[in-house]
């Protein structure tokens, strides 16, 4: 049986690699799915700590967590959709018209 | 019923000041006088009664609330009537309805709106003179001391669209302010020394002492209490208010700037006698202070040219001999001479009310002369005020003014007794000078449209007259026994200045009051020693009487037989006038002693540097401080999500970190 801290490893491992899409990609649909990447990288060390706990709490949030990043991808692409009507641009530096 | 008393012409006000724009002067002012009159009948009424009881239980009290209670403190608003205070309402409500009736005609050019407001504040003026008379303790008696102010600022300042009023009311104001802080500093030794602020409780407590042998708390309470009574009574060295004072309508100047407000120091000296006489240090400060304002306002009285100042510091100079006869410890012909004076410096300013009156407001003597003819009523009237207050033998003026010389004479004061003479001569010497230069030798003003000139109106005539029987006959009360008379009033007043415990049956008898101060002249006991005491009596009367018509004979001599003597002594002695007429040049030195240092230390300190830099500086210091912080954070806002997603970032880190390391 694989050790827990394996699967943390790949999970971690993943929020890395999420976390610096987030940051680096220029992209905001490749932004949202950087951070969808993330989100999985979480899924992955529930379901992995439910299992080392043996019950089902963890697979259970999974779900929760799931259900939550589809809503999310969907309300982050019309927003997406949104701001490239407004500025024919998907870079997130041509938004920052909220600074003073 | 006592409390109906000064509920009256309160409600007078009350109706007056709201209701006042809309009624007309007949209402109004038919109102106001009504209110004072009814008041005078319930003060009446309220006096018989007194007079009714025994001598040594003459008190009546009502207590309408407990206004203050707190620990100890248990202050009742309650009035209180007794000998002086029946002699004050009776005063304040009688000068003062004979006051608002003249004031009906005198004030009759004003617009209905100005009638009932002029109306309204003598109205309160009255309700809160007669809370400050019948006040059973301190407090209220504060309440009243306070209002009266305020109602004298009010009605100096009556015409304040003219800047000299409302200057001169400003000015009566700030002055007795500083009276009034004293009172206070009074008032609260007074009660750290006996705990309470009940004038009979006071008494009795202060009563159980021995009077003070060197300058201690009592004398300093009483001291306080006194320079108070300066502020309010106009003397050295808060009197200069009164004079400029003038600028308010003549009845004002008449009821509350000679005949009943500014007394009011002296009744709070008499209404305090058993603390005052248990301070003889003060006394002395008392007694020198009012000799001393009765020289000087004489003096300054000769040379002045404006009609009413001359009877001001007339004012100023006769209130001196009331703090004199105070001072001595001649409490009942201090109140003698309050209550004479009454009558007839109302009537000289009423007098004087109607000349100006006639003239269309022309003050000044020298454009007066010879109106004797024209303005018979007043002329006859003014000359009764006139000769009362010269004190010739027979008028009010006389009985009291002559009491306290020889209460003074009495009491070994002889310097004091002497300036009181001297001041005797120049009051009646300054007095005929006024009625020479109005009423006598030619004319010389034009008149309005140099016609014929209208004497008084018949409501401004009935006063006047109704005055000068009084000026003549109230002094007849208070005839001395060594001219065969017998002196009610003191009789009357003398319980009023024992503590209450003191006020035994056996008081009653003459004999035992001789150690009281102020009864020397009838307690002196030995049948012997009464005997010399009325020979030397009648002694100085003669002398007083000698001075009065000898100050009448030289104004008579300077001011209508030889004009150019009084030329001649101006142009001798110019320093001397100009001193005079500047008034000794004290209101100048308070400027520049007082005034000056105060607005600069006011401009320059407070305004220019505590002000502007330390108030305004804290408050500017404030905003310049949030905006340099905000102009500093707001670099963080940058509008990038990806600023911000690494600042979360670094701060999950740092928060993870800290537990992980921790």
């Amino acid at each position: 049986m694989i050790p827990l801290g394996h699967y943390l490893i790949v999970s971690a491992v993943l929020f890395a690699i999420g976390t610096t899409g987030v940051f680096l990609r220029r992209n905001l649909i490749t932004i949202l799915l950087s951070i969808e990447i993330m989100l999985n990288a979480v899924n992955l060390s529930f379901v992995a700590f439910g299992r080392a706990a043996g019950d089902m709490d963890g697979q259970i949030i999974t779900f929760f967590v799931m259900t939550v990043a589809a809503a999310e991808a969907a309300v982050g692409l019309a927003l997406i959709i949104a701001l490239f009507r407004h500025r024919e641009s998907l870079n997130p530096d041509a938004f920052t018209s909220l600074k003073w | 019923m006592l409390a109906l008393i000064p509920l009256f012409p309160l409600a007078g006000f009350v109706v007056n000041a709201t209701l006042g724009r809309r009624l007309s002067k007949g209402v109004s002012g038919g109102l106001a006088s009504l209110a004072m009159l009814a008041s005078f009948g319930v003060s009446a009424v309220a006096v018989w009664q007194l007079a009714g009881m025994a001598p040594e239980a003459r008190t009546v009290e009502q207590v309408l609330y407990t206004w203050i209670a707190s620990g100890d403190l248990q202050i009742e608003a309650a009035f209180r009537l007794d000998q002086l205070s029946a002699v004050m309402i009776l005063v304040v409500t009688g000068i003062g309805s004979l006051i608002h009736i003249y004031s009906t005609a005198y004030m009759h050019e004003e617009t209905d709106g100005e009638f009932a407001r002029y109306f309204s504040y003598l109205n309160l003026f009255a309700a809160f003179m007669l809370v400050l008379v019948l006040g059973a303790s301190f407090p209220l008696m504060f309440v009243g001391w306070e209002g009266v102010g305020l109602c004298s600022y009010l009605l100096i300042g009556f015409w304040f669209r003219k800047r000299s009023a409302s200057d001169a009311g400003k000015k009566a104001f700030i002055v007795n302010r500083v009276g009034d802080y004293a009172f206070i500093l009074g008032m609260l030794s007074v009660f750290a020394q006996f705990g309470t602020l009940d004038f009979e409780a006071v008494a009795a407590a202060v009563a159980a002492l021995p009077p003070e042998a060197g300058f201690g708390a009592i004398s300093l309470a009483a001291l306080l209490l006194f320079i108070g009574a300066t502020g309010k009574s106009a003397q050295i060295p808060l009197y200069t208010w009164l004079p400029d004072a003038m600028e308010g309508p003549t009845p004002v100047s008449a009821l509350i700037h000679a005949a009943t407000m500014v007394t009011a120091g002296v009744y709070m000296i008499g209404r305090n006698a058993v603390l005052f006489s248990h301070a003889p240090d003060t006394m002395s400060i008392v007694a020198v202070i009012g000799a001393a304002t009765a020289l000087m306002a004489g003096t300054i009285g000769l040379v002045q040219n404006d009609i009413k100042r001359v009877l001001a510091y007339s004012t100023v100079s006769q209130l001196g001999y009331m703090f004199l006869a105070m001072g001595v410890g001649a409490f009942g012909a201090g109140i003698f001479h309050l209550y004479t004076h009454a009558f007839f410096k109302a009537l000289l300013f009423l007098g004087s009310g109607a000349v100006i009156h006639a003239l269309h407001g022309e003050q000044d003597l020298r454009n007066m002369g010879g109106l004797k003819k024209e303005l018979p009523i007043t002329y006859w009237t003014f000359l009764i005020g006139a000769v009362a207050i010269a004190g010739v033998p027979g008028l009010s003026g006389f009985f009291s003014k002559d009491e306290i010389l020889f209460e003074t004479f009495v009491e070994g004061h002889r310097v004091l007794w002497f300036v009181g003479m001297l001041t005797a001569l120049l009051t009646a010497t300054y007095m005929f000078r006024l009625v020479y230069l109005t009423f006598h030798g030619e004319r010389r003003h034009d008149g309005p449209g140099g016609g014929h000139l209208h004497d008084a109106p018949p409501a401004m005539a009935l006063v006047l007259i109704v005055l000068a029987v009084g000026s003549v006959a109230a002094g007849w009360i208070g005839i001395p026994h060594a001219v065969g008379g017998h002196n009610r009033l003191h009789t009357w007043l003398e319980p009023a200045f024992e503590a209450p415990g003191e006020r035994e049956p056996e008081a009653g008898a003459l004999a035992t009051a001789g150690a009281q101060a102020g009864v020397e002249a009838e307690g002196a006991g030995a049948e012997a020693g009464e005997a010399s005491h009325e020979a030397l009596e009648v002694a100085l009367m003669g002398v007083s009487s000698a001075v009065a018509l000898s100050g009448i004979a030289f104004a008579w001599f300077v001011w209508i037989r030889r004009r150019q003597v009084a030329d001649n002594m101006v142009r001798e002695l110019p320093a001397l006038h100009r001193l005079l007429l500047n008034k000794y040049y004290v209101d100048e030195l308070y400027d520049a002693a007082i005034v000056q240092p105060i607005k600069v230390a006011s401009e320059e300190g407070l305004w220019r540097w505590f002000d502007v830099r330390v108030i305004d500086g804290a408050v500017n210091g404030t905003g310049a401080v949030v905006d340099a912080g905000a102009s500093l954070l707001r670099r963080l806002q940058t509008g990038s999500v990806r600023s911000y997603a690494s600042s979360l970032l670094v701060g999950v880190l740092l928060i993870l970190g800290y537990y992980l390391w921790r």
